[in-house]
C-alpha cells in the first residue's frame, strides 16, 4: 500500500523547485508526444519556446500576451487561497469589456483623463457584478460556485454575441458583428521607450498589469483582508475563531477576482481590438487558472508565470507558421504543465510512504524526482 | 416538422452519451471537468480509425477506447496523486483539445462514410413515428440503451449501490471495506468511454469530417446537463432533448424571423441549470438527497 | 424455576450461528413473562465459560500506558458496562477487542479458545459487532440499502427489506426499511446502525457511549431494544460514564481508571456513589482547598443560555446559567461530549445562530457579539483543539499570534499589518511563556503539542485579559508544560482577572479551581465552592446521577 502522509514542514527548496521541475517535465513529455506523432521534437520546442522571443520587439509582444493573464491571475490568487473556486473569470472578463465598452461608446466625447478612469471603474463593476452571482448564491443558498461561475461564462459569451450583433452593432460595419471603433481617448496607447521607440505592441496596460500584481501581493501579504483570506482557506474554523466571516471572505474574493477579470477585458479591448466583437478573449479566463497555479498562488510570481504561459501561447503561432501545427497544440503544453503542477502540489503537501505487508515501511520523499 | 424533431434527436445524442457517463462518475463522487477534452479525443480517434479502416463501427469503438484512456490520465492524477479535481479536469480539457488538434491536423479535409441507418423491421414502417423513432443509426439506439443501463445499474444492482455509497460517504464506504479509489477509477473510466462515444458521434454521423475543436462546447453542456438532471439518468435523456431542442429552436426561430434574439434562447439551458442548482442546494436535506455528498472531495485512506 | 429453565433453552438457541425465526417467534410469545425479570440475562454464572475473556491486556503509546494489565470477561446474554473517565483507557481496550489495535501483551479467549483478532473484519466474522459513538451511515441511501452494504452480496433488497421489517417489529426498533437515512432522527439512525450489526448475528455487541446522542425517550427505547437482545443471548459491552444508566441497564460493570482495572462489580449491589468513587478514585488532595477570594465583582454572567444541537452528534445546551468573578478560577468539569465544545463556541461567539438566553460581560449584553468584539471587550479565549481551531498549522507563529490580536490594534494599522510588530509580539509571547522554537518564526505545525499549547495560552495571557476562557488547557501536554500553564492561569486570577476553565481532567480541576460546576448532557450544575468539595460528589455529577444533585449530597 502506498499512502499519502501530510508533511509537517514544507522545505523551502521544494516550494521553489516545484514549478521549475514541472516546466522541465512538461518539456520532456511534450517532446515525447511530438516525436510520437512524427514531428521533430527539438524543432518543435524551438518553435514554441525560443522562436517567439528571438527579437527585442517580440519581448514586447510577450508582455502584451501575458498582460490579461497577469491581471486575471492576480485576482484569482485571492479566490484559490480562500478555497473558493471561481472558474468563470472568462465570463467576468467579457462583462468587464461590455461595461467599459458602454462608457466608451455612449460618451465618445469624454476627454482622456475622464474616459480612462471611468472605463476602468466600469469594467471592474461589470466583472464584479458577474462574480457576485456565484458569490451570493453560495453564501445564501450554499450553491456550488464552480458550476455557477462556469454556466455564467456561457451566458456572458452569448450576451456579448447578442450585443455586438444587435443593439450596439455599428450600422457601417457591413453586417459584421462589430461595434464602432473606440475614440482615441478610450484606447490604451503603446509605450514609447526613450532611445528605443516602440517595443512591439507593448502598451501601458502592461504597466497596469504589473502594478496590479504588486498590489495584489501587498494586499495578500501585508494587509489584514489578505490575512483573512489566507486563514479562511487554510483553516476555516480558526478563521471563525479569529472573528472573520466566511461569507464576507467568499464575497470579497469573488469580488476581487471578478473586478480584476473585468479590467483584463477592458485592457484587452482598448489595447488590442479597439472595438467590441463576439470573441474578445481567447480563453484567457481559463488559461489564467494555469498561471495562478504555476505561480503557486503567489501574486508576485504571477508575473513570471504569466510570461511563461504567454510564451507557450505565442509559440503556438510560430509553430503554426513554421511547422504547420494547429494553433490549439499550445493546449498540449498548457495541459501537461497544469497536470505536472498539480502533481507537484501533492508532492509538496504529502510524503509518500510505501507500506509493505509485514515488513518495515519504506519511506520515499516525493518532490525530488 | 418531422425533420426538425429528427434533428433534435440527432443533436442530443452526443449530449446523452457524455452526460450519462459523467453522471456515473459524479455519482461516485468525482467531478471531471474534462468532458470536452475526452469528447474531442474520442472524436478524432473515431474519425482516424473510421478513415483508416473504412469501418465507422470500428471508429465508434476507437472513440470509446480513446475516451476511456483520456479519462485514465485524469484518474491517475486525481485518484492516484489526490490532485484537485477542478483544476485537473480543466487541464484535461485543455490537453485533450490540444492533442486532438495535433493528431487530427493531417486528417482535416478528408471525409468518411458515416454510420448507416438501421431500419427496424415493422416498426419503422409506422407513419411518422416510425421515421422519428425507428430509422436511426446504431448509436441512437445505443444511447437510449446506455441511459437505461445506467439507470438500472445505479438503482437496481449492488454495483450501483456501491457507486452511490462511495459518492455519498467515502469514509464509511472505506470503513465497510469497499475500495473507494477502485470504484471511482472504474466510474471515471466509464465516464471517459461514454464521453468518447459522444465525441465519436460527431464525425461518424453529424458532420462526416474532422475539424479542430468540433465539439464546440458540448462537453460543458453535458456537465450542465448532469446537474440539470439532478444526477438521475432518465432525466438526462429528457434534458438532452430539451437542450438539443433549444439549439434547434433558435435556428428555426431565426428562419422565421422571431423577435427574441437567439442568444437568449441559447442562454436558457445554462440559466435553467443555475436555477436547478439553487433549488437543490438551498435546503441541506434536499441537497443530501439529490446530489452526491462527496462530489469533488479528495479521498485518501491514510488519515 | 420454570422461568430459569426457559432461559437456559434460549441461551442454547441463541448460541447457534443464526437467530432462527422459530426462536424469535418463541421469544415474542413469552415476552410478558420475560419482562417481569428485568435484568435477567445470566449474571456472571461462574460455572459457564465466558464468551470473551481478556487477561493482562497492556497497551503503551510511547511512554504513556493506556491499558495496564487489564483483565475482563463477559458471558453470553450479559449486559456489561465499561466505566471510566476520559483517558481511562476504555476506547483503547475496546479497540483491541475489536481488532483495531493489537495489545502489546495479554491473551484473549473466545468461547474458551485462545484467539488473536487481526482486524475488524476478523472480529465481525468471529461474531463481534461494534456500534461507534459517531456512527456513519450513508445519508442519501435507504435504511435497507445501508444494511445491505454491510452484508455479504447475495441477498436481494426486497428480501432484506422484509427481514429488516420483521426484525424492526420484533425488537421494537420502529424503522421503515425504505426510509432514507437523512430523514431519520439520530436515535433512529443509531438503531439502524445497531440493526446493521445485528443482522450479522453477532454474539457480542460493543456499544461506545451510545446514549450520548439520544434524548431520554430515545434512551429508554434503546434500552428496551438492548434488553431484548440480551434476552436472546447476545452479550452487550456497554461503554458509558452515565451512572444511572449503568445501574438501570447492566448487570455488571468493570471500572477503568488511568489504564488500570479497578474492579468488576455487580451493579445490583452497588450505588451510583460507589461507582463514582471507583471511577474518579482517591486522589491526592481529594478534598480541594482552594479558597475563592472574598466576593470579587461578577465579570461574566450567563443566564439561561440554550443552543439547539448544531450537528448530528453534538450536544444541545440546556439553560446554562453561571457567574464568573474577578480573582477566581471557575472550573467547568465534565466528561467529553457533554456540551463542552458547544458551550465554548457560544462563549467565543463563533456560532451565534439559534442561541437563546443572555451572556453579560460587566453587565453588557454580548450574546450576539462576534469574537473580535468580545476580545476587544477584554476576553481571551483558548479553544480545546490546537490544530485548525486555536492555530493554523500551516502559518507562522507570528501570523498565529495575529489571529487573536488583529482587532486590538498594535500590529495592524489602517488595515495594514506591521510585519516587525507582528513578529515581535509573537517573539515576546514565546519568551515570556517559554515556548521553545526550532527557528525564529516557525510554522505552528513545526512545534510540539506542549510548546504550541504554551503559545496559544500565552498569547491570550500576554494581553492581560480581564476574563480568560480556556477549554482543556493542558490536554495532551507534558507535565512540565501543564504545570507552567496552570500556574500562569493562577497568576492571572491573582491579578484580579477571572478565569473560566472547561476541563475534563478532574485532578487539574481540584488542583487550581476556586469554584467548580459540572457540565452533564448540556446542563450545567450550580457552581460549588471548591473548599471541602469531594471528588466523589463531583464524580456523581459528572456521571449525571440523581444522587449527585440531591440536597444532602
Amino acid at each position: 500500500m502506498i499512502s499519502l502522509i501530510p508533511r509537517k514542514d514544507i522545505p523551502l527548496a521544494l516550494t521553489v523547485m516545484t514549478p521549475i521541475i514541472a516546466i522541465a517535465l512538461t518539456l520532456i513529455v511534450g517532446a515525447i508526444i511530438f516525436a510520437t506523432l512524427g514531428y521533430d521534437p527539438l524543432q518543435a520546442l524551438y518553435q514554441f519556446f525560443i522562436a517567439p522571443v528571438s527579437r527585442p520587439d517580440q519581448i514586447g509582444d510577450l508582455f502584451v500576451k501575458a498582460c490579461p493573464l497577469i491581471i486575471i491571475a492576480s485576482g484569482l490568487v485571492f479566490c484559490f487561497r480562500a478555497n473558493v473556486w471561481n472558474i468563470g473569470a472568462e465570463g467576468q472578463l467579457i462583462l468587464g469589456a461590455v461595461f467599459s465598452g458602454y462608457v466608451a461608446l455612449t460618451f465618445p466625447g469624454l476627454p482622456g483623463w475622464a474616459m480612462m478612469p471611468l472605463m476602468v471603474i466600469a469594467s471592474m463593476l461589470g466583472g464584479l457584478l458577474w462574480a457576485m452571482i456565484p458569490a451570493l448564491l453560495k453564501t445564501r443558498f450554499n450553491t456550488n460556485e464552480i458550476l455557477v461561475s462556469l454556466m455564467l461564462t456561457y451566458v456572458a459569451a452569448l450576451l456579448i454575441d447578442w450585443i455586438v450583433r444587435g443593439p450596439w452593432r455599428d450600422p457601417m460595419s457591413f453586417g459584421f458583428p462589430l461595434t464602432k471603433m473606440y475614440e482615441d481617448a478610450a484606447l490604451i496607447s503603446r509605450i514609447e521607450l526613450p532611445g528605443i521607440g516602440y517595443l512591439g505592441q507593448l502598451h501601458w496596460g502592461v504597466v497596469g498589469a504589473l502594478l496590479m500584481a504588486v498590489g495584489a501581493w501587498f494586499v495578500l501579504s501585508r494587509m489584514l483582508v489578505g490575512f483573512q483570506v489566507k486563514v479562511m482557506g487554510a483553516a476555516p474554523r480558526a478563521g471563525r475563531f479569529a472573528g472573520f466571516s466566511p461569507s464576507f471572505v467568499t464575497v470579497m474574493v469573488l469580488g476581487i477576482s471578478g473586478a480584476a477579470a473585468g479590467v483584463a477585458g477592458m485592457v484587452e479591448v482598448s489595447a488590442n481590438i479597439d472595438q467590441l466583437q463576439p470573441d474578445i478573449s481567447f480563453g484567457y479566463g481559463f488559461t489564467a487558472i494555469i498561471v495562478t497555479f504555476l505561480a503557486r498562488l503567489n501574486p508576485l510570481a504571477v508575473i513570471g508565470a504569466g510570461l511563461v504561459v504567454a510564451l507557450a501561447e505565442l509559440g503556438g503561432d510560430s509553430a503554426q507558421i513554421a511547422l504547420g501545427m494547429p494553433k490549439v497544440v499550445t493546449g498540449v503544453f498548457k495541459g501537461i504543465l497544469l497536470f505536472m503542477l498539480l502533481a507537484g502540489e501533492t508532492f509538496n503537501r504529502f510524503r509518500f510512504e510505501i507500506r509493505l505487508p509485514r515488513s518495515a515501511a519504506v519511506k520515499l520523499t516525493g518532490g525530488q524526482n | 416538422m418531422e425533420q426538425l424533431i429528427l434533428t433534435v434527436i440527432l443533436t442530443s445524442v452526443p449530449l446523452i452519451f457524455a452526460a450519462s457517463g459523467e453522471l456515473i462518475a459524479e455519482r461516485s463522487g468525482v467531478l471531471n471537468l474534462g468532458v470536452e477534452g475526452m469528447m474531442l479525443m474520442g472524436a478524432v480517434s473515431a474519425f482516424a480509425i473510421a478513415m483508416g479502416t473504412g469501418s465507422p463501427i470500428l471508429g465508434m469503438f476507437a472513440g470509446a477506447f480513446a475516451g476511456a484512456l483520456t479519462a485514465g490520465i485524469f484518474a491517475f492524477f486525481t485518484l492516484g496523486l489526490a490532485t484537485n479535481q477542478v483544476a485537473t479536469g480543466l487541464a484535461l480539457t485543455i490537453f485533450g483539445t490540444g492533442l486532438s488538434g495535433l493528431i487530427g491536423a493531417p486528417l482535416v479535409g478528408h471525409a468518411i462514410d458515416g454510420l448507416p441507418q438501421i431500419h427496424i423491421p415493422m416498426l419503422s414502417d409506422i407513419p411518422i413515428l416510425g421515421m422519428l423513432l425507428f430509422q436511426h443509426d446504431i448509436m441512437v439506439y445505443l444511447a437510449v440503451i446506455m441511459v437505461g443501463l445506467c439507470a438500472w445499474v445505479l438503482n437496481a444492482t449492488r454495483v450501483g449501490l456501491i457507486i452511490r455509497a462511495v459518492g455519498d460517504n467515502h469514509d464509511s464506504a472505506h470503513a465497510l471495506g469497499y475500495s473507494v479509489l477502485g470504484v471511482r477509477l472504474l466510474a471515471v473510466m466509464f465516464g471517459g468511454m461514454m464521453a468518447g462515444l459522444g465525441g465519436a458521434y460527431l464525425p461518424l454521423v453529424l458532420t462526416p469530417h474532422w475539424a479542430e475543436g468540433m465539439t464546440a462546447g458540448r462537453g460543458w453542456i453535458a456537465l450542465a446537463l448532469v446537474v440539470f438532471a439532478s444526477w438521475r439518468p432518465w432525466r438526462v435523456l429528457g434534458g438532452a432533448l430539451v437542450f438539443g431542442g433549444i439549439t434547434i429552436m433558435q435556428l428555426a426561430g431565426q428562419a422565421r424571423g422571431w423577435t427574441i434574439p437567439s442568444q437568449f434562447l441559447s442562454m436558457l439551458p445554462y440559466l435553467a441549470t443555475i436555477i436547478v442548482l439553487v433549488l437543490i442546494s438551498r435546503n441541506r436535506e434536499f441537497a443530501l438527497a439529490n446530489s452526491p455528498a462527496c462530489l469533488g472531495r479528495i479521498f485518501h485512506a491514510g488519515k | 424455576m420454570p422461568l430459569f429453565f426457559f432461559e437456559q433453552v434460549l441461551t442454547v438457541a441463541a448460541r447457534r450461528p443464526h437467530l432462527s425465526e422459530a426462536f424469535m417467534t418463541a421469544r415474542s410469545r413469552t415476552k410478558t413473562s420475560k419482562n417481569s425479570a428485568k435484568k435477567a440475562g445470566v449474571a456472571a454464572p461462574t460455572h459457564q465459560t465466558p464468551l470473551l475473556n481478556a487477561s493482562g491486556f497492556v497497551k503503551r503509546f510511547g511512554n504513556f500506558t493506556a491499558n495496564d494489565d487489564v483483565s475482563f470477561s463477559i458471558y453470553e446474554g450479559e449486559i456489561h458496562a465499561l466505566l471510566g473517565e476520559n483517558g481511562a483507557g476504555k476506547s483503547t481496550f475496546v479497540k483491541m477487542v475489536y481488532g483495531l489495535m493489537q495489545p502489546d501483551s495479554g491473551a484473549l479467549e473466545w468461547r474458551g479458545q485462545p484467539v488473536t483478532i487481526n482486524g475488524p473484519q476478523h472480529a465481525r466474522e468471529m461474531g463481534i459487532g461494534m456500534v461507534f459513538q459517531h456512527f456513519s451511515l450513508f445519508q442519501a441511501l435507504t435504511v435497507a440499502e445501508n444494511i445491505q452494504l454491510a452484508l455479504p452480496a447475495g441477498e436481494s433488497l426486497s428480501g432484506l427489506s422484509d427481514r429488516v421489517r420483521r426484525m424492526s417489529a420484533e425488537y421494537g426498533i420502529g424503522v421503515d426499511p425504505d426510509a432514507r437515512v437523512h430523514n431519520l432522527s439520530v436515535g433512529q439512525q443509531q438503531r439502524v446502525e445497531i440493526m446493521r450489526c445485528l443482522l450479522q448475528n453477532p454474539s457480542l455487541l460493543i456499544m461506545d457511549e451510545p446514549t450520548s446522542v439520544l434524548t431520554p425517550q430515545e434512551t429508554d427505547q434503546l434500552f428496551d431494544v438492548l434488553r431484548r437482545f440480551s434476552d436472546s443471548g447476545v452479550a452487550i459491552l456497554f461503554i458509558s460514564h452515565k451512572l444511572d444508566e449503568i445501574l438501570a441497564l447492566t448487570s455488571r460493570a468493570t471500572v477503568l481508571r488511568r489504564g488500570i482495572n479497578v474492579g468488576t462489580v455487580d451493579t445490583d449491589t452497588r450505588s451510583a456513589r460507589q461507582l463514582a468513587e471507583m471511577m474518579v478514585g482517591e486522589m491526592v488532595g481529594d478534598v480541594a482547598c482552594n479558597t475563592a477570594p472574598a466576593d470579587g465583582d461578577v465579570l461574566l454572567e450567563i443566564s439561561h443560555l440554550s443552543r439547539p444541537r448544531p450537528t448530528q452528534f453534538a450536544t444541545p445546551l440546556r439553560k446554562i446559567s453561571m457567574q464568573a468573578r474577578r480573582g477566581e478560577i471557575l472550573a467547568i468539569a465534565g466528561i467529553a461530549g457533554n456540551g463542552q465544545d458547544e458551550l465554548m463556541e457560544a462563549l467565543i461567539g463563533e456560532w451565534r445562530a439559534g442561541l437563546d438566553g443572555i451572556i453579560f460581560l460587566k453587565g453588557l449584553d454580548i450574546t450576539h457579539a462576534g469574537p473580535a468584539v468580545r476580545r476587544n471587550a477584554g476576553i481571551g479565549f483558548v479553544p480545546e483543539e490546537r490544530n485548525g481551531h486555536a492555530a493554523v498549522p500551516t502559518m507562522s507563529l507570528a501570523e498565529n499570534n495575529l489571529l487573536t490580536s488583529h482587532s486590538l490594534g498594535g500590529a495592524v494599522k489602517n488595515g495594514v499589518i506591521d510585519d516587525d510588530a507582528m513578529r515581535q509580539a509573537a517573539a515576546d509571547v514565546a519568551t515570556a511563556f517559554d515556548v521553545r522554537l526550532p527557528n525564529e518564526n516557525p510554522l505552528a505545525s513545526a512545534l510540539s503539542g506542549g510548546n504550541l499549547q504554551k503559545f496559544v495560552v500565552g498569547r491570550e495571557i500576554a494581553k492581560s485579559p480581564e476574563l480568560l476562557i480556556v477549554s482543556q488547557p493542558t490536554w495532551g501536554v507534558d507535565v512540565g508544560a501543564a504545570m507552567f500553564i496552570r500556574s500562569a492561569m493562577l497568576e492571572l486570577a491573582a491579578k484580579g482577572s477571572a478565569v473560566v476553565m472547561i476541563s475534563q481532567d478532574l485532578e487539574e480541576v481540584f488542583m487550581i479551581a476556586h469554584r467548580i460546576a459540572v457540565l452533564y448532557n448540556g446542563h450545567l450544575s450550580a457552581a460549588m465552592d471548591a473548599t471541602g468539595l469531594t471528588a466523589e460528589k463531583v464524580g456523581l455529577l459528572m456521571g449525571g446521577s440523581a444522587a449527585g444533585r440531591g440536597p444532602d449530597a
